[in-house]
């Protein structure tokens, strides 16, 4: 079993100030995120990554459907002991000061006096925010602000977290800064669940993806296996191509040119690569190099969304 | 309980920092102050005029303050977002809706506090006593407060702030016309209309009933039981209203 497991989860809208219709945000999503990995959950906006996350914290109420964390309800209050949650674009109360927010979360979890202190300090430390903990929340900055949400999402030392766009509003230093964090985390069994639409950092972290479009799941597993089996293309160069062979391998490749003596050739995946080699080796051709081309997750990315989006 | 507590602690914190919080109250003292030049030129009728347009200011201030206040409870709340990161920990949605409503009854409790030591100060400098009269008056105006909190919460769980404060100030002024609504179904011969106006008459909370200044400032006896029963009708308007806010909110998505 799972840490998460969702079964058929649905959030459809309505939406239309008149006449109502519904409008679906996520359609039977059929997830299962494992102990200790990190998930990433990616797709265009509007995909359904935040209706996604704001079902499993109770925000909005499934259509239909249902999840378990830590093998409990969604809606039960002792599982939420041991979660953490950074919402989107996080905004606090005005009024308060860093620490204060982050007392009064540690209040809400039933953490004592000196563990309250201990922690908060711990954390105000960690995220970077110790010199302005005495300061006003309106008077935070963006960067600022996704700290202290960074902060209180962990407040509790969760054993599952949730960061939804934990990236943004930071600057470079603040994102290699939360890719550390985000490691420590799964270094010490912590499970963390994060949506994300900067690819580079989901390739960076993540040990398994989900890929939302359109309010559905359309890709689900270990990212090198959706990249490896999605994508790819091998890069060839050679020398002593013969005019005969260069006309066999013309019908196999789908680039072929030739710059004086070396000859680059593009085959669109492995197995066509595979199926010519003894050619090269038949007719006495010499292989320089061979470049599996691994594409990037936004190469994917693009390409898979943007063909589900084209009529 | 205690996480009702904390979320009450917090409200009171927020709130009560709040500037334009600050600039009510202090016009709210700027008119207390107001009335001791009014009394000067009202002869032998200095002190009533005081005590009159003293309560009649902690009264009216009290009101926008509660509607200032009431609705941050969860519209805007909602609007901000702030919700999206409070609702997540351990504390279920009624939990959070008592500990915002208590906090506001004690940053309510404050401002009436602070306008009633600015009334008593001027009545000393006028060379008059407070009465214990005015107190059961001042009592009775921070219940009918904590009512009107209770309004503003029922429309903050499904509208906006701008409507949940517009709508709360006319149940304020209809809860004071409310005995006009009983008198309405004699004069009009629509059958229908002088059901709504029966419906409205006992759905909407009486606010007549809080209202003991005139009693206070003319010296008239203020019975303890008459106290004791508007207590308890605020006790009930306010137990219906986070029932049935309560019940909304448990059911809002919060997009």
């Amino acid at each position: 079993m799972g840490i998460l497991e969702t079964r058929s989860l649905t959030k459809d809208y309505l939406v239309g100030s008149v006449r109502k219709r519904s409008r679906p945000a996520l359609s039977d999503l059929n997830l299962q995120v494992e102990e200790g990995e990190i998930f990433g959950l990616i797709g265009p906006n509007g995909a359904g990554k935040t209706t996604t996350l704001k079902l499993l914290m109770g925000l909005i109420n499934p259509t239909r459907g249902e999840a378990t964390i830590l093998g409990r309800p969604i809606d039960d209050i002792e599982m939420k002991r041991q979660v953490g949650y950074l919402p989107e674009h996080p905004y606090f109360y005005d009024y308060l000061t860093g620490r204060e927010l982050l007392t009064y979360f540690a209040q809400l979890f039933g953490l004592n006096r000196f563990e309250r202190r201990e922690r908060v300090e711990e954390l105000l430390d960690k995220v970077g925010i110790g010199e302005v903990a005495d300061v006003q929340l309106r008077k935070y900055s963006k960067g600022m602000t996704q700290r202290l949400g960074i902060a209180q999402a962990l407040v509790n030392s969760p054993k599952l977290v949730f960061f939804d766009e934990p990236m943004s509003g930071l600057d470079p230093i603040g994102r290699r800064e939360m890719t550390h964090l985000v490691r420590e985390l799964r270094d010490s069994g912590v499970t963390v669940f994060f949506s994300s639409h900067i690819l580079s950092d989901v390739e960076q972290l993540c040990d398994r993806v989900g890929i939302l479009n359109q309010g559905r799941l359309v890709e689900l597993g270990a990212l090198a296996r959706i990249l490896e089996v999605s994508v790819r293309e091998v890069e060839v160069v050679a020398e002593n191509v013969s005019e005969e062979l260069e006309a066999k391998i013309c019908v196999k490749s789908s680039a072929f040119r030739r710059t004086g003596e070396r000859c680059e050739i593009v085959f669109a995946d492995t197995y066509t690569f595979d199926a010519t080699l003894p050619l090269f080796v038949e007719r006495g051709a010499r292989l320089v190099s061979v470049h599996r081309v691994r594409r990037t997750l936004e190469d994917y990315f693009v390409r898979e969304i943007a063909a589900a989006v084209e009529p | 309980m205690r996480e009702i507590g904390y979320v009450a602690l917090n409200t009171y914190r927020e709130t009560v920092r709040d500037k334009v919080l600050y600039n009510l109250v202090l016009f709210a003292l700027l008119m207390i102050s107001s009335s001791y030049v009014l009394g000067k030129i009202s002869v032998y009728q200095e002190a009533k005029i005081t005590k009159d347009l003293g309560l009649a200011s902690i009264s009216v201030f009290g009101m926008v303050i509660a509607i200032f206040i009431g609705i941050s409870l969860v519209s805007k709340e909602i609007e901000k977002r702030t919700l999206d990161s409070v609702l997540p920990k351990p504390l279920s949605r009624v939990q959070f809706l008592l500990g915002k409503y208590f906090g506001l009854l004690q940053t309510l409790l404050v401002n009436v506090v602070v306008m009633t030591v600015g009334l008593n100060l001027l009545l000393i400098i006028m060379g008059e006593s407070f009465e214990p009269a005015l107190l059961k008056a001042i009592y009775l105006i921070y219940l009918k407060l904590a009512v009107l909190v209770g309004v503003a919460i029922f429309f903050s769980t499904f509208t906006s702030s701008i409507l949940a404060s517009l709508f709360t100030g006319f149940i304020y002024v209809a809860g004071y016309f409310s005995a006009d609504l009983k008198n309405f179904e004699n004069v009009v011969d629509s059958t229908f209309l002088s059901q709504v106006t029966r419906a409205l008459y006992y759905m909407l909370p009486n606010f007549k009933n809080f209202d003991v200044k005139a009693a206070a400032v003319a010296g008239d006896p203020i019975a303890f039981s008459q106290i004791g029963w508007v207590t308890l009708y605020a006790l009930f308007y306010i137990t219906l209203l986070l029932t049935v806010s309560a019940l909304i909110f448990q059911r809002r998505d919060l997009k």
